[in-house]
């Protein structure tokens, strides 16, 4: 990711990413695929069934990488809403904007694939685990700042607040992970331990590792397309996306 | 003292001006004119480092004001569009938090003193949602009696005034230019100050998507 | 620095006390929710000791809610936060004065009420004094926290209920310390961690707090 950023930083003009993300977007599409179709095919058909667990527990193989990508991408796009404050950028604001929806979408896949995994594991669909009840305030941090961006106007504004948003609850992620985390340790009653996993079979491993790197790829292709969508909408006044627009018709 | 340069103003999708420059030493007043929506009330809040410009640079005493921050901010007095008067404070009240709240050593003396210059004599503990809108004005205004500062940013000043208090407020800021300060003002009554350089800048309407605007000097 | 300061605790006081209407609903709003309780469970003793922490802990945080809207609210309307942010001084120190009025008005009655509520809800003399205390220490953060959702919100459509979406999942950690410390008395665990973490949430929310939110009020003046 690291040389792609200064990339980024090279081409922060709309004007010059437009085309650019354009090039980039198949390729993270194909790579997503392929990856997807491995660790799957891993998953699903050359993966051990597990002792303990039967069959259900291949729902891992989505379950795992969407809360890795929940997370991962409210970093990026505190990342980016940071940088967009920082150095006041036009595009960051756009990438943060752009991310957003798919964080909140992997967060809810996380929760609604834990409760399908949750049903047969341990008899309930949801349980008031540390992590489910950490990702569930994940969702509701992504709802608030697609909310407030989707409430103001003025789109440079939206960008400021929502970066302000962003990096407040980043903030406060760590802090509520682990006031959850204590507070599910003071009520054994409903707590069910995630962490004691039996090994993992190094088959699986492989799959869950493509997998995460399929909806990787996946997050940036869609997140690149959406941040090109803003572009236009955004800047539809200027001569660029006339003159893209005008050759295009 | 104060200069501007290449300033552009974009308002959602409108650009309102574009390569808006002008300067301004001790003495002398910008009579800031132009039609509604022309930008006014925007380049006021820029010069106060209230809205950013979209390109372009203010510059205080040389330096630019988004560095100076806090030391721009204390020679800076601006009264904008709204009173900043609370309703539920008497307007001496009003004057003197104001006063407190921007730093400024104002006893209650000097205060009732301001109030009865604005002719609010009588109606110092009065709250304010008890008074006129003209009276209300008033009181905002009488802030610019005691004000030493040296930069005056003044949107509308004139607005629900009767001709004594216009009258007043214009000996204030002929005063406030005769001790070397600077006034930015608009308004749409043309009003003249009594002493002072007065340059004035129109903000021209968008038409063929490029503002124009003039300075002249008289 | 601490002239500011008072001089903006004293004006956002004056004011609040011309304007008790707003104060005094916000206070029955917590004492109706908290009465409401025990309606909807049942008058067993039991089960209410155990649930009323929660409960004067989310009744705390919904009351904050009713609040907040005005914290920046009025000063936005009549120019008033113009003049605030061109003030010769940093910003966040006035939105520090301002969040300490707001906890004050806002906070200091639910904590003042909390034993009489804590009675209706059977609550033993040490847990009666922990919720008071642990209410007492998290308000103040929940004045902090809440006061960067005022501050984004400002002036935006829907600003009310879009605050509470911003702001009510930052309040966990302060709900499950709070309520904790309660909890933890009467179980015989004993408040002081839960109090202390309660402590340094309410230090950062009070002290950290008003910075963004000065940001976040420079950008609604734009």
């Amino acid at each position: 990711m690291s040389n792609r950023v200064i990339n980024w930083f090279r081409y922060a003009s709309p004007q010059t990413f437009y085309p650019l993300a354009g090039k980039l977007i198949p390729w993270f599409w194909a790579l997503a695929a392929i990856f997807g179709v491995a660790g799957l095919s891993i998953g699903f058909l050359l993966a051990p069934t597990d002792a303990q667990q039967g069959e259900g527990y291949r729902i891992i193989f989505l379950h795992v990488p969407a809360s890795w990508m929940s997370m991962f991408i409210y970093l990026v796009m505190a990342f980016w809403a940071g940088t967009g404050l920082a150095f006041n950028t036009r595009l960051s604001g756009m990438m943060a904007s752009a991310l957003a929806p798919t964080g909140a979408l992997f967060a809810f896949l996380s929760l609604w694939t834990g409760a399908l995994w949750g049903k047969p594991m341990w008899g309930a669909w949801w349980v008031w685990d540390a992590r489910l009840t950490s990702e569930l305030i994940l969702l509701f941090l992504y709802i608030g700042f697609i909310a407030l961006q989707a409430a103001i106007d003025d789109p440079r504004r939206a960008d400021k607040a929502g970066a302000i948003l962003a990096l407040v609850g980043v903030v406060n992620i760590p802090i509520i992970y682990f006031s959850v985390k204590w507070w599910n340790t003071l009520h054994q009653g409903a707590s069910v331990s995630l962490t004691k996993a039996p090994s993992m079979a190094a088959m699986m491993l492989w799959g869950m590792l493509l997998c995460a790197l399929a909806c990787w790829m996946y997050s940036i292709a869609v997140a690149l397309m959406r941040v090109r969508t803003i572009m236009l909408e955004r800047e539809r006044h200027t001569d660029w996306v006339r003159a893209l627009l005008g050759e295009r018709e | 003292m104060l200069e501007a340069s290449k300033l552009e103003c974009v308002r959602g999708e409108r650009r309102l001006f574009a390569g808006v420059s002008f300067r301004l030493d001790g003495g002398e007043m910008l009579y800031l004119q132009g039609r509604n929506g022309s930008g006014k009330t925007s380049l006021l809040r820029m010069l106060c480092g209230m809205t950013p410009a979209a390109s372009g640079e203010i510059r205080w005493r040389g330096k630019p004001i988004r560095k100076l921050g806090e030391e721009f901010r204390s020679e800076l007095c601006y009264l904008g569009h709204q009173n900043a008067i609370k309703e539920e404070l008497t307007p001496l009240e009003n004057l003197l938090s104001a006063a407190r709240l921007a730093q400024e050593a104002l006893d209650e003396d000097s205060a009732l003193d301001a109030l009865e210059q604005v002719g609010l004599h009588g109606r110092e503990d009065l709250a304010c949602r008890y008074l006129s809108q003209g009276q209300k004005r008033r009181a905002a205004l009488a802030r610019l009696v005691h004000e030493k500062r040296a930069l005056w940013v003044l949107d509308e000043p004139y607005v629900a005034l009767d001709t004594a208090a216009v009258d007043l407020v214009a000996r204030l800021i002929g005063a406030h230019l005769q001790r070397g300060g600077l006034t930015v003002l608009t308004t749409h009554q043309s009003v003249a100050v009594p002493a002072g350089a007065v340059r004035e800048l129109w903000l021209g309407t968008e038409e063929a998507g490029d503002a124009r605007h003039a300075l002249t000097e008289c | 620095m601490l002239v500011l300061i008072r001089a903006v605790i004293g004006r956002d006081l004056r004011l609040a006390m011309r304007r008790q209407a707003d104060i005094v609903a916000a206070t029955f709003f917590f004492i109706i929710v908290v009465s409401l309780f025990p309606l909807g469970v049942g008058p067993d003793a039991d089960q209410l000791r155990k649930l009323a922490p929660g409960v004067l802990w989310v009744a705390a945080l919904l009351a904050t809610m009713l609040s907040l809207p005005r914290l920046f609210a009025d000063d936005h309307r009549d120019g008033t936060l113009e003049q605030l942010a061109l003030a010769p001084q940093p910003l966040g120190l006035i939105v520090f004065g301002k969040v300490i009025a707001h906890w004050l008005v806002a906070g200091l009655p639910l904590v003042l009420l909390a034993p009489v509520l804590g009675i209706q809800f059977d609550l033993a003399n040490d847990a009666l004094a922990v919720l008071t205390l642990s209410l007492l220490i998290g308000t103040p953060a929940l004045s902090g926290i809440g006061a960067i959702g005022a501050a984004l919100t400002l002036g935006v459509r829907g600003g009310g209920v879009l605050l509470s979406l911003l702001v009510l999942p930052l309040y966990v950690p302060v709900l499950i310390f709070g309520a904790g410390a309660v909890d933890a008395t009467v179980s015989g665990l004993g408040p002081q961690a839960h109090l202390s973490l309660l402590g340094a949430l309410a230090l950062g929310g009070v002290f950290f707090a008003p910075w963004p939110t000065a940001a976040a009020l420079r950008i609604a003046l734009e």
